[in-house]
């Protein structure tokens, strides 16, 4: 007997192990197991979280969070879902982060951009040709929905600045810079940290053209700034910004958001 | 003087914007926190550097 959860309700197992219990639903065939699918066999002890799934099949709602929830070690989840990330800027760095962050589960996501989905753009950002035209406010947030309808999504279709950007991220313990424009990332670092005493920030530095992917790293700056990138590729004509490097530097700053959300501030 | 972690020698203090045309930064494209504290933006001019300070100077290059 073990006092387990299954698929997110809590349940008093007759079943000693997780092959018994296995057992006793035969249509299920993807068995999850304290945040890893197996197909081996362990014993059920109290606090065990099992989630059983039919290969194929779309999850009951209610059970879908549970499921994704299933695919992180127990409380690493927890702490992903009680975070709070905004994201300044929708192009080509924000869209990914936002995908990223959606996909772990977290919480609560700010989505501030004042622009309209181009198809210049879609050489590397997440957007396709249903969007063309629309605010990428509005785009990512129905794209996100599609992918996790649990995280709560706030978008704002502002242009940032001096005078509105404290006032716009105040409340997000974590602000992903993902603009385009260097003098608005300049701005953007010094507004915040100018009045916000806990704010943390992700910035992006240098990730245009096609030099080695291994240039793109994260540096740690005064503290509360993280700045991913090569530090030096700007976008230019001749030089311009290019999916892959774009992704991996997006790539790093939804991994530092990760990190600062499990309380970790190391790179 | 510590610039970026870097030992550096200012012989006498001097006024932030100018250091950093001196140094080639371009202050629209930077973050600057002197002895740990962000400077705004419209006190860079007004803001006076000497050799006991800290400094670290952010730059950003455009792309995203």
């Amino acid at each position: 007997m073990a006092d387990i959860t299954i698929n997110g309700v809590h349940r008093h197992s007759s079943a000693t192990t997780l092959r018994e219990l296995s057992a006793q639903h035969p249509d299920c065939d993807v068995i999850i197991y304290n945040g890893y699918q197996t197909n081996d066999d362990y014993p059920l002890a109290d606090g065990d979280k099992i989630v059983l799934l039919q290969k194929g099949d779309l999850p009951p709602e209610n059970a879908l969070e549970t499921m994704l929830a299933a695919r992180h070690s127990p409380g690493v989840y927890e702490k992903i879902h009680a975070g709070k990330v905004a994201i300044a800027g929708l192009g080509g760095l924000g869209s990914h982060i936002a995908v990223a962050l959606t996909r772990l589960g977290v919480g609560e996501l700010l989505l501030v951009d004042y622009d309209v989905v181009e198809p210049t753009n879609l050489n590397r950002q997440h957007y396709n040709l249903t969007h063309l035209g629309t605010y990428k406010t509005d785009a990512l947030k129905e794209q996100l929905a599609q992918i996790n309808p649990y995280v709560k999504v706030l978008a704002k279709t502002v242009h940032v600045n001096a005078d509105n950007a404290y006032a716009l991220f105040q409340d997000y313990p974590i602000v992903c810079e993902a603009f385009d424009n260097p003098a608005a990332k300049a701005m953007l670092v010094s507004a915040l940290f100018e009045r916000g005493r806990d704010i943390k920030i992700i910035a992006a530095s240098g990730m245009a053209g096609y030099g080695s992917a291994n240039d793109i790293v994260t540096v740690r700056k005064m503290g509360r700034l993280y700045v991913c990138g090569d530090g030096k590729t700007e976008a230019q004509p001749l030089c311009g910004l290019m999916a892959p490097r774009v992704q991996i530097c997006a790539g790093h700053q939804a991994a530092m958001a990760l990190r600062l959300l499990l309380g970790i501030e190391e790179v | 003087m510590k610039l970026n972690g870097t030992q550096i020698h200012l012989s006498k203090p001097i006024p932030l914007n100018i250091f950093l045309a001196q140094h080639g930064y371009l202050s629209e494209r930077i973050a600057v926190e002197h002895n740990g504290q962000i400077v705004p933006k419209a006190s860079y001019n007004n803001t006076t550097i000497a050799d006991e300070d800290t400094l670290e100077i952010v730059s950003f290059v455009g792309g995203g």
